[in-house]
């Protein structure tokens, strides 16, 4: 029915792109950014032409492509798209060229720089496009090598350090989802994710596996899992490597590549081993509940302004994973409600996108303060930037009461639903998670004040509001914040059905 | 097929015409090496066009030898044999380009050189246990002289614990193997004959053999504790020895288990399975662990390579089909990788800076200076990572499949020993290339730089020394690193390649015996 | 018994060619030599010497393989044949070496001498009766100790031949007495008769005396351990040439009669033979003190000198293992191990008449100063080592798969055979020590090219030639001894 590889395409484009600025060995900077940029906005008008096509009344996959890969491991490749893939696709198709824009004005190595970003693009859109654990693996783990990178290069005087650390975390985790992956593989000889849910549901996994076998793998997943989300207490690599980060990274990391994790969460975990993550539910309630507290506590106390902004994403993270695992925990109760649980799933999925749009529109923001205060980005080095640099100051408190979820914005149906949902199913969790709210209120409201109202402070005399080039990534990030804000249906309507069918699945084999 | 014996007569050929040509000109002896290689890699890339995968070794030449002793020359090969074959050649080719800077005794050089390389094609085509044996010592002493006399760092010394070390290993092979021979009557050498044979040997004497060939084998393929003899060899050694030393010899060893000692001695087998298992874990831990902490840059390379070989060795004591596909598969892939990595430290690095010590290479922007040396050592560290897409991965995964279905444990340990890799490689290539990449580690002040408005600065001047001492990168080297990086690439992506070799050489009946749990 | 003399003629035919070429050298010497300078009067009685040597072979193959000859004293078997040869190569091999190489006084006498000790050796391959064997070993061993001394200008060229005699005269006291002994017990000098008679015996404190008497005296010809002490000083003091007849042709004929004399003639048909553990022992002792010892060594004589103790309890488990598997593994052994220290003493020649070569750092740089040395000196070496696929290997091979074939590690064989391959890593070490101050140290700025003479620089290359070939195609040698 479709002859075009349209996902592949998707895939591939960034990356034909970074093939491209690599033979262009002597361009100007200026080509190759403009190429670098139209190269990442190329996910951007294909990911609208596949939102055009969609079919949002289907829960199943679209656009399927299939092939033959290795025989003797029974690889195919593999590719798919549902409605929590295409809205990752469209977040990283406006993530990406905004990351581009935020680096316009990088000083060196322009060209290596857009290479790297295109690869981390394609390496992204692989991961959210992939169905069969081979090259899902294979984009996973290829996505830190050009991470790795950008931060080293460019990032602040700590980047090395906050590098390796990310890079061994990740990799640390990999390695025993790895592990994990090659049991799973041995018991049913498949890579297959929808083979492997579908062989999980009739109990065969389990079953090869024995009961201790299947918890090691689970165990092992997870690991692979969380440490990229990350969920606490395996945080720790992810406020050095996103304040150590150089501003459109930070905005990429935090924008696209944390989403990897949710996204395996929801796409490999939850479908594969429902019993187990029913099971472990109760301790990663806990967990979460950790990043939700621990994570906005711990923003509070941070005079650093982006890692302010990267504890928060800790924060809003974790609850999608709370709102997973508390429905993971409610499947099978019998007073389950599931519309309690369909309505904690909705709000996961616009949680990531939201957070998306916030967090990089945030980091932007730290990042524009950081370059006008020749370095600084203390939250005591700044004070009444609203009189000096209005627009900024307007964007950035945009960006902020999304994060923060103040109603009318974006950020706030996806907070909302998933506490209505978590409410019905967990009501505790949801109680604890509320402090959460609060010290992000708390930390956020901070930042607005010590940095944009006060005296002006002598750092911030003389400051040039915010350029063109500077506001062109932060328009559509704002835009869509108030649009989806007001009309979340636009965003909700993709993902209904999937959520309607998880939730109605939610009966335990 | 009938290609593939000539893999062998070129290179023997091609040693002697190289020492001959050497005496008048070293350039003609370079040619006459490259050459002689690609004949041997054109001569398994016919066979390999030509092969039909099946169970079971294909007969090649088979003539009778020594008549009194029931010892004939016979040749054969499987899909197993034909992966090895394939990666001598690639690597043998790989290390000539990588040795033509060598400007010293260079027709004695390649002289060597090819009759290692011949040996080690004759081991892995070889149906008799004699013959095999006979190539296998082949293929040491001109280790010796390789390392004695183009080696750097301690160079004597590692030459002769390499040396020693591969010979008793191979004296105990021989003790194991005449003991077999002799046991079971005395009638033929023939690897299958001796399968049958052995068949009927007691418990006991099954035990005792196995142990005697499989850890003379065993040290060869660096088993923990007996891979000392690697990293200190595999560093004093020049470029190609090195890169022929863990790519292809170690190879040898793993080889000769699989071939020799597994299907030999079944109850053997069972009774060792566990403590080769552990012993090739510790090896893979053990030996991460210490190239975490190596100051030499090579140390930490010839560590990786024990290391690696711990997944292969592990991946033979799983005994079941996945696992031991996995393995050869890994021998191939470790095989490119490990001469990738060695010919960039070794020839590419060192060769210019005279230096190996990661503190002095860390405060050389290398990066900027040897931008083609870094690009390849970072793939090449990828790809020895077990990085997804590059060779390392498909190998390593199959491996833990298979460990995984012997003893979960097992993939389990083995499985932080990818997490151990992935840190000690990314040390290398952090320390040794980007020791000084990121602008706050040097006089420098980023912000100034990204304000800069200038957009035709592509550097900043304090870091970007146009002029450094160092030669630029040649030709050869060049060639040789797109040709390991492209082996190890394709196979990444395209494991099949060779899987469909190997998986249906695990179905002969002398294999089939051995591994439990039927076809993969 | 009637003396045919026509029979005598032919049944020593090489022999009577060895002496009468040793009689020519002597009378050419003696016609021409006064007017000629020494090298000259050196050259001719070698290539005189080297014709008679071929002689003599043609002669050996002429007469062919055809059993006891001359009443029964000779035995023209296979073995003798092959042994004949084998000593007249070695022969060959070495007056190729002397002519150019040997700068000695009373040239025309040392290759009589010479001659007359292959004579010796040749006679001791096809004994088969006591008395002859003890005189042809006097005649070769009184030949020898000549040989030894006769570079009289060196002090431990004459010492070397005087402890070289002392134990010597021992080791024939001992031969003589367990000889005597032996016809005491059976009434008989001859081995086949002796054989018989002793299988109708049960085995007495006499015989035993006996056989341990043989087996010191051979210890001592052979250079086993314990009785090893005079190999040393010999191999360091003789000329090369005479070191490389003593440790060559000397063992291959002496491990002929010692295997025809045990297998031949003590050996007690039922079971085991009674002298099989005292020559375990001595092959054990041999293996392992030969080796070890030959580590310490900084001389490169005493160094081969030691390696030739540790191969000798090698070949002394190849006499054991004889029984069963026939002296065709033994006399490949000994043939190629003889052919490998010719060359190597060869080498010694024509570095010491470059200026001395004792220590192996004498050996420094020889790849330059002549490539060609450096080659054939590591074919020698590695054969001695025992690297495929030189001959040294195969002989280790063979010897070691009979030894396991013999009753796998039942008996004492199969251990020793265990106990020679561990040993042979360790020799691997001292071997490899030669050849890296051969193919791998620099040369010292003094040393300059080395000139090797055509006729020595053909006879090292045909050595290695052999030693690659017979690796090869051990079935050469080993055919010769199926049916026979």
């Amino acid at each position: 029915m479709n002859q075009v590889p349209w996902l592949s395409l998707v895939i591939f484009t960034p990356w034909a792109g970074a093939v491209l600025l690599a033979l262009l060995r002597r361009a100007h900077p200026h080509v190759c950014r403009t190429l670098a940029l139209g190269f990442s906005l190329s996910t951007l008008a294909l990911s609208l032409f596949l939102l055009a096509r969609f079919d949002p009344g289907r829960s199943g996959l679209q656009f399927p492509e299939l092939q033959v890969w290795i025989s003797a491991l029974n690889v195919h490749y593999r590719l798919g798209l549902d409605g929590l893939s295409l809205i990752l696709v469209l977040l990283t198709g406006l993530v990406a060229p905004a990351a581009q824009l935020a680096s316009w004005r990088l000083g060196h190595s322009v060209r290596l720089f857009g290479l790297l970003l295109l690869l981390l693009q394609g390496a992204a859109l692989g991961v959210f496009l992939a169905l069969d654990f081979f090259h899902w693996f294979i984009f996973w783990e290829l996505s830190l090598v050009p991470a790795y990178f950008l931060i080293k290069f460019w990032g602040g005087s700590g980047a090395s350090r906050a590098a390796y650390q990310f890079v061994v975390y990740t990799i640390g985790g990999s390695a025993f989802m790895l592990v994990g992956f090659a049991a799973l593989f041995g018991a049913t000889g498949t890579f297959d994710f929808l083979e492997l849910a579908r062989r999980a549901a009739e109990g065969e996994v389990a079953a090869r596996l024995g009961p201790w076998g299947v918890r090691a793998v689970f165990l092992g997943v997870f690991l692979g899992l969380a440490v990229k989300v990350p969920l606490w207490p395996l945080h720790t690599w992810l406020p050095p490597a996103y304040a150590e980060a150089p501003t459109g990274v930070s905005m990429f990391l935090t924008g696209v590549m944390s989403k990897m994790g949710v996204y395996g969460f929801l796409r490999i975990l939850w479908p594969i081993f429902p019993a187990e993550l029913h099971a472990a539910a109760p301790c990663l309630i806990v967990l979460a509940l950790g990043g939700v507290v621990l994570g906005a506590w711990a923003a509070m106390r941070q005079t650093d302004l982006k890692r302010m902004v990267a504890y928060s994403s800790v924060n809003h993270l974790s609850y999608c994973l709370l709102a997973l695992f508390a429905v993971a925990h409610a499947t099978g109760r019998p007073g389950l409600s599931s519309p309690a649980a369909a309505s904690a799933l909705s709000g996961t999925l616009l949680q990531l996108f939201n957070h998306g749009l916030s967090a990089a529109a945030l980091f932007h923001c730290v990042g524009l303060l950081e370059v006008r205060a020749g370095g600084r980005r203390g939250l005591d080095d700044f004070g009444g930037v609203r009189t000096v640099a209005p627009v900024l100051a307007g964007f950035c408190g945009v960006a902020m009461f999304s994060s923060l979820g103040l109603p009318g914005l974006n950020g706030f149906v996806g907070e909302f639903l998933i506490f209505r949902g978590v409410f019905g199913l967990a009501p505790a969790a949801a109680g604890i998670a509320c402090l959460g709210l609060l010290a992000t209120a708390l930390f956020l409201l901070t930042f607005w004040q010590r940095v944009f109202h006060g005296p002006t402070g002598a750092s911030v005399a003389g400051w040039r509001d915010l350029t063109l080039v500077e506001i062109a990534p932060l328009v559509p990030l704002t835009v869509l914040m108030f649009v989806l804000g007001v009309y979340p249906q636009l965003l909700a309507g993709l993902i209904n059905p999937l959520v309607t069918a998880w939730a109605g699945h939610l009966v335990l084999p | 097929m009938n290609a593939l014996p000539w893999t062998i007569y070129f290179s023997f050929a091609g040693a002697l015409l190289a020492l001959v040509a050497g005496t008048h000109s070293a350039a003609v002896a370079r040619r006459v090496a490259l050459t002689t290689a690609l004949a041997g890699l054109a001569a398994a890339a016919l066979a390999a066009a030509r092969f039909v995968p099946g169970p079971g070794m294909q007969d090649l030449q088979d003539v009778a030898w020594i008549p009194e002793l029931g010892i004939r020359y016979h040749l054969a090969a499987d899909g197993i044999s034909l992966t090895l074959v394939l990666l001598t050649g690639i690597a043998a080719t790989a290390g000539v380009l990588f040795s033509w800077n060598i400007e010293e005794r260079v027709g004695e050089f390649f002289a060597l050189y090819f009759a290692l390389i011949g040996g080690v094609y004759g081991v892995f085509l070889s149906a008799d246990a004699f013959v095999l044996f006979v190539f296998y010592e082949i293929a040491i002493v001109p280790k010796y002289f390789l390392i004695a006399n183009w080696g750097s760092t301690n160079r004597e010394y590692g030459a002769m614990k390499l040396v020693l070390y591969s010979f008793v290993g191979s004296a105990l092979v021989l003790a194991g193997l005449l003991w077999a021979y002799a046991a079971g009557g005395g009638k033929s050498f023939a690897l299958a004959d001796l399968v049958r044979t052995a068949a009927g040997f007691s418990r006991t004497e099954q035990l005792a053999m196995f142990a005697l060939v499989f850890l003379g084998f065993g040290i060869l393929a660096g088993l923990f504790p007996f891979h000392t003899w690697a990293p200190t060899g595999h560093v004093a050694a020049p470029t190609a020895a090195s890169m022929l030393l863990a790519g292809v010899v170690m190879k040898l060893g793993a080889y000769g288990c699989l071939r020799v000692a597994m299907p030999m001695f079944p109850a053997g087998l069972a009774f060792w399975q566990p403590a080769i298992a552990w012993l090739a874990i510790a090896g893979i831990l053990y030996a991460g662990l210490v190239a975490l902490v190596q100051e030499d840059f090579k140390f930490v390379i010839g560590y990786s390579s024990v290391s690696h070989m711990g997944f292969v060795l592990l991946g033979l004591a799983s005994a079941n089909p996945r696992a031991v596909s996995g393995a050869v598969l890994q021998m191939f892939s470790h095989g490119v990788i490990a001469g990738l990595l060695f010919a960039v430290v070794g020839r590419m690095v060192y060769e210019r800076t005279h230096t190996r010590r990661l503190a002095d290479l860390q405060a050389m922007p290398l990066h900027r200076w040897l931008p083609f040396p870094a690009l390849v050592f970072v793939l090449a560290g990828l790809a020895s990572m077990g990085m997804p897409g590059f060779s390392g991965f498909p190998s390593e995964l199959t491996i833990l499949i298979g460990a995984w279905k012997t003893s979960p444990v097992w993939a389990l340990c083995a499985g932080a020993g990818v997490l151990v890799a992935a840190a000690f490689t990314l040390r290398a290539i952090q320390v040794a290339f980007f020791g000084r990449a990121n602008r706050h580690e040097a006089p420098s002040h980023r912000i100034e730089a990204e304000l800069r408005t200038d957009d035709n600065v592509e550097t900043t001047p304090a870091l970007a020394t146009p002029h450094h001492p160092y030669a630029p990168i040649s030709w050869p080297e060049k060639a040789g690193a797109l040709l390991l990086i492209a082996a190890t690439v394709y196979i990444g992506l395209r494991p099949d390649f060779l899987l469909r070799w190997i998986t249906p050489a695990l179905e002969s009946p002398m294999l089939q015996a051995i591994l439990k749990g039927g076809t993969p | 018994m009637n003396v045919a003399y026509g029979d005598l003629l032919r049944a020593f035919l090489p022999e009577t060619c060895l002496v009468a070429g040793a009689l020519l050298v002597l009378a050419v010497d003696l016609a021409t030599g006064r007017r000629r300078a020494r090298p000259e009067r050196m050259a001719t009685a070698a290539v005189v010497g080297a014709i008679a040597v071929l002689a003599a072979a043609l002669g050996t193959l002429a007469m062919g393989t055809s059993g006891a000859a001359f009443g029964g004293v000779l035995v023209l078997d296979s073995l003798s044949v092959a042994t004949r040869l084998g000593v007249l190569l070695l022969a060959f091999l070495t007056l190729l070496l002397v002519g150019p190489l040997v700068r000695l006084p009373h040239p025309a006498e040392y290759v009589a001498v010479l001659l007359f000790a292959t004579a010796g050796l040749t006679m001791m391959a096809a004994a088969q009766q006591l008395l002859l064997a003890f005189v042809a070993l006097e005649l070769a061993s009184l030949s020898l100790y000549i040989l030894a001394g006769f570079d009289k200008s060196r002090p431990d060229s004459a010492e070397a031949a005087l402890k070289y005699f002392l134990f010597g005269g021992i080791s024939a006291a001992f031969l003589l007495f367990g000889f005597s002994l032996i016809y005491g017990l059976t009434g008989s000098i001859e081995l086949p008769e002796i054989a018989r008679t002793l299988a109708t015996q049960p085995p007495g404190p006499l015989l035993a005396v006996a056989l341990v008497m043989v087996l010191v005296a051979f210890g001592y010809k052979a250079a086993a351990a314990p009785f090893h002490l005079w190999a040393p000083d010999v191999y360091q003091g003789a000329p090369p040439s005479s070191a490389a007849l003593i440790a060559s042709a000397s063992k291959l004929a002496g491990f002929t009669l010692f295997v025809r004399l045990l297998w031949g003639g003590l050996a007690a048909p039922p079971g085991v033979p009674s002298w099989g553990a005292v020559a375990a022992i001595l092959a054990a002792v041999s293996l392992l003190l030969g080796n070890v010892a030959a580590l310490a060594q900084t001389n490169l004589r005493r160094l081969l000198a030691y390696s030739a103790i540790s191969h000798a309890g090698a070949l002394l488990l190849g006499v054991i293992v004889a029984g069963r598997a026939g002296p065709g593994p033994l006399f490949y052994y000994a043939a190629t191990y003889g052919i490998a220290t010719v060359g190597a003493f060869g080498v010694i020649a024509v570095l010491d008449r470059a200026g001395g070569c004792q220590t192996i750092a004498d050996l420094a740089g020889l790849h330059r100063r002549s490539p060609l040395l450096a080659g054939c000196l590591a074919v020698f070496v590695l054969s001695l080592a025992g690297i495929p696929p030189l001959a040294g290997f195969f002989g280790k091979f063979v010897v070691f798969a009979e030894a396991l074939r013999a009753g796998g590690l039942a008996g004492a064989p199969g251990w020793l055979a265990l106990l020679a391959i561990a040993m042979s890593a360790v020799a691997l070490y001292y071997y490899l020590q030669i050849l890296k101050q051969a193919l791998v140290a620099p040369a010292s700025p003094i040393a300059s090219r080395l000139a090797v003479p055509a006729t020595a620089a053909a006879a090292l290359v045909a050595a290695a030639l052999l030693l690659l070939g017979l690796g090869l195609y051990p079935s050469v040698l080993l055919r010769l001894f199926v049916s026979g």
